[in-house]
């Protein structure tokens, strides 16, 4: 006998956080009255009622199989009572109401290659974009490039010895998914040829005005190429964003040769001391270098190193370019400035440095 | 036959956790995980993607929650012709039970290629690469197991929110709770995309912002409060005894210098505090957020594409916690009215306000413009009087 099909479920939107919060925390929820930080990567939380809960926070390569999945799920059976959850960079957070059971997950979490870290005056987990494993507008790999500065900047991660977080993220195009553009070290895949236009198809896999209103510095031009209705690109006037490839398949910007990494820094979004601001340039052109990117982390080591050498105590690396001043700054990296540091986008001017103050 | 992967392989070894490591374990149910690695080899080789351009691919009834993505070698690569992904609704604050990690597992296992993130940077569970014909069986196995997809496209994108008050002292308001509220009222706006562009919503509990609302979303509510910073005078002295130096650690790292460390004592000028929350940071145990407590919401941050990156700006100073989700439905009513009528194709909220000023938008909206509104007045003098003041 055939059974009745299931009622179709719609729009019943994400579970309830509330089933999976750990009895600790339900019992104490918007009661907390204070955190410590025990050791890299392991918090307690202490509740107006006196109860504890511990947090241990685990390094995680975000690309994630199912098997480890259930790995992670039978590690918070032994010592969560099941409880976990996972933070804004891609960190894993086992939640325990015993503290005896810290130093065991932490063995257990090493034996498995996870680092327990991330927390106060460390790198936390590099929050990145899909790369080439899943996306087609990728100037480079993201999963790779972490792991390759993750594997160099282990040590930041597991220990707290800088003078405030840092925070760095990577994106592989300029579309930015993540908060990249505010980071403390922000490390951005990057065009640098104008896209070349496949006018065979252009009409028949997009609409050609859509293409044309694509370009932010209206560089598009409808134009009759070989026969083809398709559009023209004026090259000089090309900034390499890729708008128009999002929105048609025929403007492709790929370029292996010339496509790579640039890395901006000093941006931040917490509110603490100084206001959220953005990142900024430090170094144009990196080459795409697979699968180490030897160039780009050497880069970066070396600003996270000379940040931690000269910063002042709870300075974010934004903070500390504000005080020392970006001449400064590039003369300790041994960063060069070059032309493509002067910003001659929308309101270019307001960057333009408009006193005498200067130190010599 | 499995392609060779040396460029992959040398990925496998250091000691941060590999990515390469997890499709390699992957591969032992999935077949399509060796199609995977064979491609990325090839994208480490030629240094470039090996993607095609999106494709509409989706569920019935929904127009987001899935990124349809296809193969440019299927050839040689079959079982990664078609790599869908889902983007599924993840619980307020990132919080699972092993068992529920488990069901999310044994679906990913039985429909895709097993691998996913937890989380994309939108903060949904990523389901990543499956075949179209998989797609509506996934979903019904998610719904049935109590999870939806989340938003893509010209849609409300999946509202995201730091751990709240479920871990953290310092939330000004239930970011859980508002965020997982707005979410479940907006299930249409998500699911079937009909705005001009993405709309993000994100809530930060406290000036923090640890999920970078300020930085990323169309609409940030960040927590904060009115009333004054709460101090226990014995916590600010054990700091002090345990090595704290209260005047360079905190007193001198104040932003307004509201605060004075005199004879082992320390005193807040609270009318002069911005709430930055560094002394509260620094000293958790001796200073508190007040208990007034509440949001201010910002308007229009975004990523550089199109016209350049925006962090957001003050819409409302401060809304009490009682009325923020009243007011926020409200205020996102009018905004989307707006911008259903005024923004072009791909125009994000904050590029919208851009190009026709913030006063006009305020007018759009009903709001009164307030100083708090701004970093500092006009400067120029060339100002749009409205008519009925120049006759």
């Amino acid at each position: 006998m055939a059974t009745a099909t299931p009622k179709r479920i719609t729009d019943i939107g994400p579970p309830h956080y509330e089933k999976f919060l750990h009895p600790v925390i339900k019992r104490n929820y918007g009661k907390w009255l204070y955190h410590e930080r025990l050791a890299p990567g392991v918090l307690c939380h202490t509740a107006e009622s006196g109860e504890k809960i511990y947090t241990v926070r685990a390094g995680s390569p975000r690309l994630l199989s199912v098997q480890t999945i259930r790995l992670l799920a039978d590690l918070a059976d032994r010592y969560c009572g099941g409880y976990l959850r996972f933070t804004s960079r891609h960190n894993i957070e086992f939640l325990l109401d015993n503290p005896a059971n810290v130093e065991p997950l932490r063995k257990d979490l090493a034996d498995a290659g996870f680092p327990v870290g991330g927390v106060g005056a460390s790198i936390s987990n590099i929050v990145h974009t899909q790369g080439w494993i899943h996306c087609h507008s990728a100037a480079t790999d993201a999963s790779g490039l972490v792991k390759a500065l993750m594997d160099r900047l282990y040590p930041r991660f597991t220990e707290e010895n800088l003078p405030a977080k840092l925070r760095v993220a990577v994106a592989c195009c300029l579309n930015m998914c993540g908060a990249v553009h505010c980071s403390d070290i922000a490390i951005l895949g990057i065009h640098r040829k104008p896209p070349k236009i496949k006018h065979e198809i252009l009409k028949r896999v997009s609409e050609i005005p859509t293409v044309v209103a694509s370009c932010p510095t209206g560089a598009i031009r409808p134009a009759n190429v070989g026969g083809y209705e398709s559009v023209n690109v004026i090259e000089e006037q090309c900034m390499f964003c890729g708008n128009c490839y999002t929105v048609s398949p025929a403007m492709p910007l790929d370029d292996p040769e010339h496509d790579g990494l640039s890395i901006y820094v000093g941006g931040k979004v917490s509110n603490a001391r100084t206001q959220p601001k953005f990142s900024k340039l430090a170094i144009p052109f990196l080459p795409n270098n697979p699968p180490r990117w030897p160039e780009v982390v050497d880069a970066v080591v070396n600003l996270v190193d000379v940040y931690a050498a000269h910063a002042h105590k709870f300075e974010r690396m934004g903070e500390w370019i504000d005080r020392i001043g970006w001449p400064r700054f590039f003369e300790l990296t041994g960063i060069p400035f070059t032309r493509y540091h002067i910003d001659d986008f929308t309101h270019a001017g307001l960057s333009y440095a408009r006193s005498t103050h200067i130190r010599f | 036959m499995s392609e060779k992967t040396p460029l992959l392989d040398e990925l496998k070894n250091g000691p941060w956790p590999s990515f390469v490591a997890e499709i390699d374990k992957a591969k032992e149910t999935s077949p399509a995980c060796d199609d995977l690695l064979g491609q990325l080899e090839l994208s480490y080789v030629e240094k470039k993607g090996h993607w095609k351009h999106g494709g509409m691919v989706g569920v019935r009834g929904y127009g987001a929650g899935v990124i349809g993505r296809y193969s440019d070698a299927p050839d040689r690569f079959p079982k990664v012709a078609h790599f869908h992904t889902l983007r599924v609704n993840h619980p307020s604050g990132w919080f699972y039970t092993s068992g529920a990690l488990r069901t999310l597992a044994d679906i990913w296992e039985k429909h895709g290629s097993g691998l996913t993130n937890f989380h994309g940077s939108t903060g949904d569970v990523i389901l990543l690469g499956t075949t179209t014909d998989e797609i509506e069986a996934t979903f019904q196995e998610l719904t049935a197991a109590g999870f939806d997809l989340g938003g893509s496209g010209s849609a409300l994108r999946t509202p995201s929110c730091c751990v709240g008050k479920a871990r953290c002292e310092w939330a000004c308001f239930d970011a859980m709770k508002l965020c997982n509220d707005l979410t479940q009222e907006h299930q249409d706006e998500m699911h079937r995309p009909a705005f001009p562009y993405k709309f993000k919503i994100k809530c930060s509990a406290c000036p923090n912002d640890c999920v970078a609302a300020a930085a990323r979303a169309d609409l940030s509510v960040i927590g904060t409060w009115r009333d004054d910073i709460r101090q226990d005078d014995a916590a600010v002295a054990e700091y002090a005894a345990a090595g704290l130096d209260i005047q360079s650690d905190v007193v001198d790292r104040c932003p307004t210098r509201c605060m004075k460390y005199e004879a082992g004592k320390l005193t807040i000028d609270h009318r002069e505090c911005v709430r930055c929350m560094h002394c509260i940071n620094v000293m958790p145990k001796a200073l508190r957020p007040g208990v007034e407590t509440g949001a201010t919401l910002m308007i229009g941050a975004k990523a550089p594409i199109i016209k350049g990156a925006l962090l957001s700006s003050v819409l409302v100073p401060f809304v009490p916690e009682a009325e923020l989700k009243e007011t926020i439905n409200e205020l996102l009513q009018r905004i989307w009215d707006f911008w259903d009528e005024y923004g072009e194709n791909r125009e994000r909220i904050g590029e919208l306000i851009q190009r026709v000023g913030l006063p006009a938008f305020l007018d759009g909206i009903g709001l009164d413009p307030v100083p708090e509104m701004v970093a500092a007045p006009r400067e120029n003098p060339y100002i749009f009087f409205q008519h009925e003041e120049g006759k």
